[in-house]
């Protein structure tokens, strides 16, 4: 947990590249329990990155700076030690897996999760009987629960599928990755409606994302701009009515002077 | 990430033991004399020997194969020890007088063969070299008029239907591999289920190669009759030497009207070491002939191991509506290569066939399916559908793809798909990104891919099959 006093995640002058090319150039940000957190900016300004960062994907280098969660060092954790951890990354693309299905598969990552918490792992009926009150607190269905992982779902069936994974896995640290791309307004509803259900006074969420609607389901307590690989503002809930009224270019402009 | 995953620590052969026993064995090399003395150790009925000895004269005259996409040194088959087998001071009335040391042997294998602690539901025939050393089950199958007993027993007690079937489906001449097996072969099994039985127990054939220069040559005859149903698996390993060893064994199924026969292979001879020193040359022929009417024959094989394999099981589909079925997993990792696949023979009107292979590359690992679908003109209404998809882990190993169609009657409806894919690190984050382990989302990933013909074995041996996939994987993948 959290030691007293402390915030859930501090990121510290982080820096990260891909394939040499420096994406993240010193992000400083902090996020309590109990917060929601929007990271907006427009393409390219480094919003998925420090999502898959701060999940650990192998194919980005941290060349600096420090990201501490609980009490932890975050990027000293392997990606599986941090989801058991609590970080959760709900993906922009996710992906499918062949012949698994979504019940067995989920299954095994709370067992995992499970584990690492020292709870006893849960058996398949047990299990169903976990969901079925989770699908109820989302006011969702088991009908992607018996089909391969993600393997032939439409994109909100994909996006729906993340969210129901958050809700079995309880995280504390939830990640949204531009949840809200490829979704119509009702599958939107739908999606960020269950994300809001699933706000609890102990956990955090970070929302990444180019518009602002999906934050008329999600209330943000803070909303930051990322400009190349910067924050380059940070605001209120309004900040996100700004700059979807008015664009990027703005912010862009201001922090250049 | 993939290098990460390949610089895990290979997880060891686990039945690379060997066992300490004083073993028969002929001088090694191959002539018409040694022939005579493998038929005389096992008191052989003459027309046994002379087809032997015809298939042994054949064999001389013939090449061995370079078609095959795999590679290996010239085999020296002077240099091979055609028979061993435990020395035994007499005939064996029952399990009791089987030396302890083959029993627990077995039981190390999992395997057990006493009385007591038999697999439920499965009767075994355990192959130890070139010889069988037990049967289970026996008694129970005989009560159904089942026939299920060590091949070498077969010819003393069942000659007239050896006989009658041997050679019927492989003849003694249709290969290098298969005519040198059918001149040399010591041992193997032999089931003959009659008129309308389902035979009520899965039959199994465990094969252990233990002598150091020995090749192994068992040969495997399945008869069912009108109406009959077998199930009917075998497993295999090997100890761990760093020669290699071959192993060219044959197998013949027959299924006449409405018969059905499941055959069902987890393949783990020793592979050899991560430097491809060692390990078994699997050079198999395996056939099946649906002759009657409405018959099935269906393959299904998990490929865990040898160092190479070349195995093609198909089936002749003669009588009109039968069926043939072909679902395959084969794994290579670090040297292995396997060329592996079936053929699909259709003769018979309405006859249809399913192919579904799934190929596994890591390390260095070379894994080609090669495949034939041949409709001829009789085959009026034939059906087949293939699908064969190729899984590469890390980016040094290779797949390969040769399917052979061959379509003389315009009625024919063929179907075919392929597909590559890479085990991607996008995959694997996703199931990490969870809490899974990089380990355990790799068995995941590969077991989802398998899932079509895994379904297709027997419930015990399913469970098996995915283990050993994992083990295999284990050092190359996460």
């Amino acid at each position: 947990m959290t030691p007293a006093g402390a915030p859930m995640l501090e990121i510290k002058d982080l820096h990260a590249s891909v394939e040499g090319k420096e994406i993240l150039r010193g992000i400083d940000l902090v996020v309590n329990a109990g917060e929601v957190h929007a990271i907006m900016g427009p393409n390219g300004s480094g919003k998925s990155t420090l999502a898959q960062v701060l999940a650990g994907h192998p194919a980005y280098t941290v060349t600096g700076g420090s990201v501490r969660y609980e009490g932890k060092d975050l990027l000293e954790l392997d990606p599986e030690e941090r989801a058991r951890e609590g970080v959760f990354l709900a993906f922009q693309y996710p992906v499918a897996i062949r012949g698994i299905t979504n019940a067995y598969f989920l299954r095994s990552a709370l067992n995992a999760v499970r584990k690492h918490r020292g709870q006893a792992e849960l058996d398949p009926l047990e299990f169903l009987d976990l969901l079925a009150e989770k699908l109820k607190a989302i006011d969702s269905d088991d009908g992607l629960m018996n089909r391969p992982v993600n393997d032939g779902f439409s994109g909100g069936e994909k996006k729906r599928n993340e969210i129901l994974q958050m809700a079995v896995l309880e995280p504390r640290l939830a990640i949204l990755d531009e949840t809200d791309s490829g979704l119509d307004i009702d599958a939107l509803r739908t999606v960020a409606g269950a994300v809001d259900k699933l706000r609890r006074p102990d956990n955090a969420t970070i929302v990444v994302t180019h518009y602002q609607r999906i934050l008329n389901y999600i209330t943000p307590d803070f909303v930051h701009v990322l400009s190349a690989g910067r924050i380059v503002l940070s605001g209120g809930k309004e900040l996100a009515l700004e700059l979807e009224a008015r664009g990027y270019d703005w912010v862009r402009a201001e922090a250049a002077v | 990430m993939t290098s990460s995953i390949e610089a895990q620590v290979l997880q060891p052969y686990k039945y690379g033991f060997v066992t300490d026993i004083e073993s028969d064995e002929v001088p090694a090399g191959l002539n018409e004399d040694v022939i005579r003395l493998i038929s005389a150790k096992k008191r052989e009925p003459a027309f046994m020997l002379e087809w032997r000895l015809k298939a042994y004269r054949h064999w001389t005259t013939m090449k061995e194969p370079t078609w095959a996409n795999v590679k290996y040194p010239p085999i020296d088959y002077q240099g091979i020890v055609y028979y061993a087998a435990p020395k035994q001071q007499k005939q064996l009335d029952n399990l009791q007088q089987v030396d302890p040391k083959l029993l627990e042997t077995f039981e190390k294998l999992g395997i057990p063969l006493a009385e007591q602690k038999r697999l439920a539901g499965v009767a075994v025939d355990a192959v130890f070299d070139s010889v069988s050393v037990a049967t289970t089950f026996k008694e129970t199958l005989a009560q159904q008029g089942v026939i299920f007993c060590a091949f070498s027993e077969a010819v003393r007690e069942h000659p007239a239907l050896v006989e009658r079937y041997l050679g019927s489906v492989v003849p003694y001449n249709d290969n290098y591999f298969a005519a040198l097996n059918s001149a040399v072969f010591s041992d193997g099994s032999f089931a003959y289920i009659p008129k309308g039985v389902r035979c009520p127990l899965e039959l199994s054939t465990y094969f252990r190669i233990n002598a150091a220069a020995s090749g192994q040559f068992e040969r495997t005859l399945i008869v069912a009759e009108e109406g009959s149903y077998v199930s009917y698996l075998e497993g295999c390993s090997a100890p761990m030497r760093d020669t290699n060893q071959l192993h060219a064994a044959v197998v013949e199924l027959v299924a006449l009207d409405d018969a059905q026969i499941k055959y069902s292979t987890v393949q783990n001879w020793y592979p050899g070491d991560e430097e491809g020193r060692g390990g078994i040359y699997n050079f198999v022929t395996k056939r099946g002939k649906c002759a009657g009417r409405n018959s099935k024959i269906s393959w299904t094989q998990v490929e865990t191991g040898s160092a190479i394999t070349w195995k093609y099981p198909g089936c002749i589909l003669q009588g009109d509506n039968s069926i043939g079925e072909f679902y395959s997993v084969a794994v290579t990792n670090n040297r292995q290569q396997a060329d592996t696949g079936t053929k699909m023979i259709h003769l018979g009107k309405n006859t249809r066939s399913t192919i579904v292979s799934k190929g596994i590359s890591a390390g260095r690992g070379q894994n080609t399916y090669r495949g034939q679908v041949k409709i001829l003109k009789g085959a009026t209404g034939a059906r087949n559908y293939s699908q064969c998809d190729s899984m590469l882990i890390g980016d040094k190993c290779g797949a390969h793809t040769f399917p052979y169609i061959d379509v003389r009657n315009s009625t024919a409806i063929m179907e075919h798909e392929a597909s590559t894919s890479k085990i991607g690190e996008d995959q694997i984050f996703y199931c990490r990104q969870r809490g899974l382990s990089a380990e355990d989302a790799t068995s995941m990933i590969v077991n989802g891919f398998c899932k079509e013909v895994f379904r297709e074995l027997p419930m015990e041996f399913a469970v098996e099959a995915q283990r050993l996939l994992g083990i295999s994987l284990e050092g190359s993948v996460g």
